[in-house]
């Protein structure tokens, strides 16, 4: 179906000129993911120990931003077969034709080469390796490859949307510790629900897609209960920064707030299976999830940016 | 055919409006590029910048 279906998008877009316009080539950047993975990476960047002028760190944060939008130029190349059935995606540029296949591949990869050449030169070749690593995984080992084939879809490819802060940790501090692979880990946990929690609403699209989502393959309730396992697992991972020396007091309160939020939002959708509240509980636990990471990283970098002292501060000898 | 005089492609208004506003966007982000580079030499170099034979 997809062979067919990506075959018949090229040869509709091959005549005449070009129809995109600049706001298209925007769009195949998918600004509003670009905007958490640019909140994420300075999260990461400021966190860091400092060792980069603010001006570079500023460049590297750009260079971080156009590597995410580049993966998402080359995710609308080759998904723009999946993209013209789905309602949520069908007006995206390839499917409706005002760019080609061709321009979105040629669009991605140069902006993927020159993004991680840019954070080279500007930063260090650790977080260039680390954003080149990021797109190959977005775009072959997601987008290529599981998006189609498993239902640990996003999973496994979740590891792709978090590592900004490691990239961004490695551009300011030229290293990666401990610190930042636990906001790569809250990140990772948190993509599941997250996405399995837009899944249900709209698992007719995926179905349609033939694209193996969770409800799809293994039915909304075996989903509900995965959401369920995965928000109680990342409400105490959420908290662990407090104890790691990178977050304040104001971040464990926050955490642990948004934690048990987040956990009750899971188990409405855990409970409520049936009808327009099982939609409701699942596009209220999608939208509380954005502003459970947006507030995590909001405050991490709040407390980072005022020279909050870490939790464990007065605790250091004893811990 | 005499009469028929070959115009090739012939652009609309809006494929040419939209041309030019992404030629002019191409413009833009390699004026951008060509700061970046400049902003990273400088600050790359930093107070190196002096330390040369003169």
């Amino acid at each position: 179906m997809s062979l067919i279906e990506k075959d018949h998008i090229e040869a509709g877009a091959l005549p005449g000129p070009s129809l995109a316009g600049v706001g298209d080539y925007l769009a195949l950047l998918k600004p509003r993911v670009m905007s958490l993975v640019v909140f994420t990476a300075l999260t990461g960047i400021v966190a860091a120990p400092h060792g980069l002028h603010p001006v570079l760190a500023a460049i590297s944060l750009f260079c971080i931003a156009i590597g995410a939008g580049a993966s998402g130029a080359l995710n609308m190349w080759w998904d723009a077969d999946i993209d013209a059935v789905m309602t949520r995606t069908v007006n995206r540029p390839v499917p409706s034709g005002r760019v080609t296949p061709g321009e979105a591949l040629a669009f991605g990869m140069t902006l993927s080469v020159g993004s991680v050449l840019m954070l080279g030169l500007t930063a260090n070749w650790l977080a260039a390796g680390l954003l080149a690593f990021t797109i190959f995984f977005y775009v072959v080992i997601y987008t290529m490859w599981l998006k189609r084939w498993t239902p640990q879809n996003i999973v496994i490819g979740g590891l792709a949307g978090a590592m900004p802060p490691m990239v961004g940790w490695a551009a300011a501090a030229g290293s990666v510790g401990l610190e930042a692979a636990v906001m790569v880990a809250i990140i990772f946990m948190w993509t599941p629900p997250h996405f399995w929690a837009l899944a249900l609403i709209k698992s007719d699209d995926y179905a349609r897609a033939g694209v193996p989502m969770l409800p799809v393959v293994a039915g909304p309730d075996e989903t509900r209960r995965q959401i369920l396992l995965y928000a109680l697992a990342l409400a105490p991972l959420g908290v662990v920064p407090a104890f790691i020396g990178l977050g304040g007091l104001v971040y464990l309160i926050v955490s642990i707030i948004v934690g048990a939020i987040f956990v009750q939002r899971a188990w409405m959708v855990y409970r409520l299976r049936e009808g327009e509240s099982a939609r409701r509980a699942a596009g209220q636990l999608f939208g509380f999830s954005l502003i459970h990471l947006s507030a995590l990283f909001f405050v991490l970098l709040a407390e980072k940016a005022a020279g909050a002292p870490a939790f464990t501060a007065p605790f250091h000898g004893w811990m | 055919m005499a009469g028929e005089e070959h115009k090739g492609i012939v652009l609309t208004e809006e494929q040419k409006r939209r041309r030019n506003a992404r030629s002019v966007a191409i413009a833009v982000a390699l004026a951008v590029l060509v700061a970046l580079f400049y902003l990273v030499t400088i600050f790359k170099m930093g107070g190196n910048v002096a330390n040369r034979p003169l």
